[in-house]
């Protein structure tokens, strides 16, 4: 299996070999040594490629990411793949500030805790933390689902669209807009697929479904001291 | 008898008319006015400066047959392939959704035709403009509706977008009513509803974070790409040397007459700082750090003819960008739409519901009816023509101040008419050798 040491190899080195081998279609699976907080590790790929990052990593680790997986042994730091594409990224520590940002699809396993604006601006990823998700979690979330096997921070989903968002634990506050929805067997649904494909320990049943109200999506005065 | 001399009705200065209609129609609805545009208000501009031309001290170019190259490289500093552009003058960043599908296409025919850049706008790329755009740069904003790593490497150019002139620090705001499937496809959003873009990006804050972004975008696209920061006119030397410190490769600067596409009216008239009154601390943030022409600073907000232009570049500007007058010369507020101008309660020159998704000119919708009124052929004609006089103009204002490139033009070609565009401007208030704040006096 190729070896990239970051204690000798620059991060441009690092990511144009990956992204190269990315877009053969055909690449055997990477290791990535010594990532020592580096940023942007193995960001823009752009095809079917295992990455191994065997340690924590720095800011938009796979970043942008399509069709590649990309498993971290350690913890990621803040906007980990984020406005991923496709895919699947695995965080076996905590993930800081913005995991999955923006992300229109794939699928990004966080096993540790996520910080806060963990989902912000979702437009389709999937995310599963297997721990806590910090404050302002799924801020302005347009689609896909948030699943939490722990507890939620404060304001969870405000301003939130169409992406749906499950949490097992406590929620401190719902934000702007949010609410509690019912739980139907097609969530039931979606939610064991996640939770199997995550490999997370826990039962459907035990979650609470979150969504919009939908009472902000055209502006109305008579709301205004919701914002 | 006699009748009792009385003096004309006078109206209040403080109370308007406009005022007092902007009280009624606050009174009578609960909302805040939205529209599009930049700030209305008269503003120190360089209207308020004057090229002194050559005299005995200076020689001129003789017009029609002296050379006054007009082209510009712009990314230099760390990009493997700068853009490189006939003529100073850019189109700047509107979105598809706040405008047609054709009038996108137009902007890109036009442009190419001129041999200059055009740039998207908030809700993604759409293949008329790149199809349409020999370079086309691509805005990152902090939605990234329709982000998307695939057009961040089909594009000639990445801009980050920090904030824009008309706004500083405010978010966009596309209304449901022009929110067609295609839009809200685009945009991963349901049809008809408000689409609200975030007024600061969701995965940094601040220079050091945004460094880090810089370097990510870099990493994706080989560190082919000029990276642009675009910052709305806030504080211009403070923006721009952080811009210059995140690691840009050119600095796009918007200042207070730059348009939106739909925003509060307070925001546009009362935030930010007239275009004037930017252009010169962002020069003297570079020239402190050493950097002025090798990071390529972009003025908007504003620029409406080839003397502008000029003044611009004399005060430091590398190029300019343009954006409502390129929906004019496309065929925005003409007159000839007057009567349905005059339907939605306005007149030509004064429309400015661009948000509404009505305009008569089928420029700023998405009604197919509307849109189909716009010949992008044509239009990109008329915007060809339109930037090919605003260069003609430049290089006649150059060449008349003895300069054989536009960007050889320098402050010192340059008076002001008045005190505060003297100050704004540093220049000498014209019969003078003086400016508010000049070292000495």
């Amino acid at each position: 299996m190729p070896t990239l040491d970051m204690s000798q190899v620059e991060l441009r080195e690092v990511n144009q070999t990956l992204q190269g081998a990315a877009g053969t279609q055909t690449a055997e699976p990477y290791d990535i040594i010594n990532p020592r907080g580096s940023h942007a590790v193995a960001c823009g790929l752009n095809g079917p490629l295992t990455v191994t990052v065997k340690g924590s990593t720095g800011y938009y680790c796979a970043g942008m990411n399509k069709d590649a997986t990309v498993h971290v042994e350690g913890s990621a730091g803040p906007g980990v793949a984020e406005n991923m594409m496709s895919g699947t990224v695995v965080i076996d520590g905590d993930a800081s500030q913005y995991a999955g940002a923006t992300g229109h699809g794939g699928l990004l396993v966080i096993k540790g805790n996520a910080s806060s604006r963990c989902g912000i601006s979702m437009k389709g990823i999937d995310i599963v933390v297997h721990g806590n998700i910090g404050h302002m979690s799924a801020f302005m979330a347009q689609k896909g689902n948030l699943v939490v096997l722990g507890d939620a921070g404060e304001a969870l989903g405000d301003s939130l669209y169409e992406a749906r968002l499950f949490v097992r634990g406590s929620v401190k506050s719902l934000g702007a807009d949010c609410i509690e929805k019912e739980m139907r067997p097609e969530h039931l649904e979606i939610l064991a697929d996640l939770l199997e494909k995550a490999g997370a320990d826990a039962k459907p049943e035990e979650f609470k479904r979150y969504g919009s109200a939908r009472k902000l999506y055209n502006f109305n005065i008579d709301h205004a001291d919701e914002y | 008898m006699d009748k009792t001399p009385q003096t004309d009705p006078r109206q209040s200065w403080t109370f308007s008319k406009e005022t007092n209609s902007e009280i009624r129609r606050a009174a009578a609805t609960g909302i805040y006015d939205i529209r599009g545009g930049g700030a209305k208000r008269r503003v120190p501009h360089f209207d308020d400066l004057l090229f002194l031309g050559a005299s005995i001290s200076r020689y001129p170019l003789e017009g029609y047959r002296e050379k006054c190259g007009t082209d510009v490289v712009l990314g230099t500093r760390f990009a493997k392939k700068p853009i490189e552009l006939k003529i100073p003058i850019t189109i700047a960043g509107m979105s598809f959704g706040s405008l047609s599908a054709n009038a996108k296409e137009a902007l890109g025919r036009g442009a190419t035709m001129a041999g200059t850049s055009t740039t998207t706008g908030d809700g993604g790329m759409t293949e008329e403009e790149r199809g349409h755009s020999e370079k086309l740069v691509y805005q990152y904003l902090p939605s990234r509706y329709g982000m998307n790593p695939d057009d961040l490497r089909r594009a000639d150019a990445i801009e980050v977008v920090v904030g824009q002139g008309a706004k500083p620090g405010g978010g966009g705001m596309l209304l449901g009513q022009k929110i067609t499937e295609r839009v809200a496809g685009m945009r991963d959003l349901p049809v008809g509803i408000d689409q609200r873009s975030a007024c600061r990006h969701p995965d940094w804050t601040g220079p050091d974070d945004l460094e880090i972004k810089i370097l990510e975008l870099r990493e994706i696209t080989n560190w082919e790409k000029p990276i642009y920061i675009k910052v709305g006119g806030a504080r211009p030397y403070y923006d721009t040397a952080l811009a210059v410190k995140a690691g840009a490769d050119v600095i796009v600067l918007d200042g207070m007459q730059g348009g939106t596409a739909a925003t509060q009216d307070v925001f546009i008239e009362h935030v930010g700082q007239p275009t004037l009154a930017c252009i010169r601390p962002a020069v003297q943030a570079l020239q402190d750090l050493g950097l002025h022409r090798e990071v390529q600073l972009v003025v908007s907000g504003g620029i409406r003819t080839g003397a502008d232009v000029a003044k611009a570049l004399a005060l430091g500007a590398d190029a300019v960008s343009i954006g409502t007058a390129a929906l004019v010369a496309l065929g925005d507020n003409d007159p000839k739409w007057e009567t349905e101008y005059n339907k939605l309660g306005t007149t030509a020159g004064a429309y400015d519901d661009w948000h509404e998704g009505r305009d008569p000119a089928g420029i700023t919708t998405q009604d197919p009816e509307l849109m189909a009124r716009l010949d992008p052929e044509a239009a990109g004609r008329r915007l060809r023509n339109y930037l090919n006089v605003m260069t003609l103009e430049a290089q006649t204002l150059a060449r008349a101040c003895g300069k054989s490139h536009v960007h050889n033009l320098e402050p010192e070609d340059l008076c002001a008419l008045t005190m505060e565009a003297a100050a704004m401007a540093q220049v000498p208030l014209a019969g003078t050798n003086w400016w508010p704040g000049k070292p000495g006096f």
